[in-house]
């Protein structure tokens, strides 16, 4: 692709999520039923080599167990890692994150810990700057008239419901200090029938941030969809990559021609 | 050996690591002293242009350009780059080492801030000969994090294209700044660091 052609240049991102416990990769439907898919620095390493453009690793049952993150998984992942690494999942102090950061970690995405005390935002913003924090928005649908969104956001891993909104959490938290939001469909996540378009777009033109949509990706459609009509800066997805159903590289190329700018070749 | 200059902000880490990926051994101080005596120097950086303040409370700064003007080669990275410039409108009192014409300012475009992902770089006429970036073809892709950013200048040896165009790399002499992360930037920021590792050698080889 020549130069002069791109208007902006900034190509739509590719993440490859691990959702980790105790150490493993785990794959569940809408937030249970784990089944096992790896180990996370293997995976990472695979994922970065076949084109992913960057790795999150969330340790989704931190919070649930009250335990911290595991530090020496993250600095296993992170050690032959060349590409953006964020880590999230029971990030409750700055303490927490600076730890995350010394094992590797490029970014933290905070969730639960961020609705509870949300100046733990500014504050890690404040030390580590904004780049290196993302808020991690579990959201799910709540009836509402026709051509408005409302979603309820969720904290603890989809465990507890917050009766914050989701686009009024996400502009909160940009003005905070976030970087980035994580959004997660916790209606889609896991059916792999497509991301949630219409809740992504609500958030991605609500704040001046990049929104990372999640939850819902099966076919290459689906991120078509998700960057076009849910105006995502990135998208993330876990299951289809970690059991090779999709090849990084084919949903690039297929991105690619469906006019969408992406990093080619990998 | 490498001097990784700690001024407890950048993610120094990440850098670290590379280089050990690379075979090339690395040493991280905050000391000036060891600054003036290192063999090669690295300034990486994440966040806030007010983080360099410390280096020059600390006499790393004058340490630097002491290294600079013997020759030591020395690669700011980031906010490391910026700091090559004389100044940033993000933190209008912190002086850069104005060792390129210009100052840091935050991105003027519609689009969104900060410039965060994947983006092209191409070489400038002067980029052509450059020691860092032998090897990395036009349209190479890099992985960027910033909302200031430094102006086309001379001495810039490669620009983006964001809304507007930018400084990516500058390059005079034994002095190198890259915008963007080669330590997260796959086998191109690999590429980019191993050169500026060769740089290094052949130049104390002489």
């Amino acid at each position: 692709m020549s130069m002069e052609t791109a208007s902006t240049g900034i190509t739509k991102r590719i993440i490859a999520c691990l959702d980790v416990t105790h150490g493993r990769v785990v794959k569940g439907v809408q937030f249970v039923d784990l089944v096992d898919a790896g180990d996370p620095a293997e995976l990472a390493h695979l994922h970065a080599s076949s084109g992913a453009d960057e790795i999150v690793l969330l340790d989704i049952t931190a919070t649930s167990d009250a335990r911290p993150i595991l530090i020496d998984v993250v600095r296993r992942t992170a050690r032959q890692l060349f590409v953006p690494f964020t880590v999230g999942g029971g990030v409750r102090s700055l303490e927490d994150a600076a730890a995350l950061f010394d094992a590797g970690a490029d970014k933290i995405s905070i969730n639960s810990a961020a609705i509870k005390s949300p100046e733990i935002i500014t504050r890690i913003a404040e030390r580590f700057g904004s780049q290196a924090v993302i808020v991690a928005v579990d959201a799910k649908r709540k009836p509402s008239a026709e051509d408005t969104v409302a979603a309820e956001v969720y904290l603890a891993g989809g465990r507890t419901a917050t009766g914050l909104d989701a686009v009024a959490w996400a502009r909160e938290a940009e003005s905070r200090g976030a970087g980035e939001i994580l959004l997660t469909s916790m209606d889609c996540d896991g059916t792999r029938n497509g991301f949630d378009c219409g809740l992504t777009a609500a958030v991605a033109t609500a704040v001046s941030i990049p929104v990372i949509a999640s939850g819902g990706a099966g076919t290459g459609r689906h991120f078509v969809d998700v960057f076009k009509g849910g105006c995502a800066d990135a998208a993330l997805a876990a299951s289809i990559f970690h059991f090779g159903i999709h090849d990084v590289r084919e949903l690039k190329a297929e991105l690619q021609r469906e006019g969408i700018p992406v990093r080619l070749p990998c | 050996m490498i001097t990784l200059i700690d001024y407890k902000a950048g993610n120094l880490t990440s850098v670290r690591k590379a280089f050990t990926f690379l075979g090339q051994e690395s040493v991280v101080t905050e000391d000036p002293e060891c600054v003036r005596n290192a063999e090669a120097l690295v300034l990486p950086g994440v966040g806030h242009f007010c983080t360099t303040e410390r280096l020059a409370s600390s006499g790393v700064r004058d340490a630097v350009l002491e290294a600079i003007s013997r020759g030591t080669p020395f690669l700011g990275i980031c906010v490391g780059m910026q700091w090559q410039f004389a100044g940033s409108t993000e933190a209008p009192e912190t002086k850069g080492l104005a060792l390129f014409e210009g100052s840091c300012e935050r991105f003027k475009t519609e689009l969104k801030v900060p410039h965060v992902g994947w983006n092209q770089i191409r070489r400038t006429a002067h980029g052509q000969q450059s020691r860092l970036l032998r090897d990395i073809p036009d349209g190479s892709y890099v992985y960027f994090t910033h909302s200031y950013r430094a102006p086309v200048v001379e001495g810039v040896a490669a620009v983006t294209d964001y809304g507007e165009t930018f400084a990516a790399s500058v390059e005079r002499e034994n002095v190198f700044g890259v915008q963007f992360h080669p330590e997260k930037s796959g086998d191109t920021g690999l590429r980019i660091l191993k050169n500026f590792c060769d740089y290094t050698s052949e130049r104390s080889a002489r």
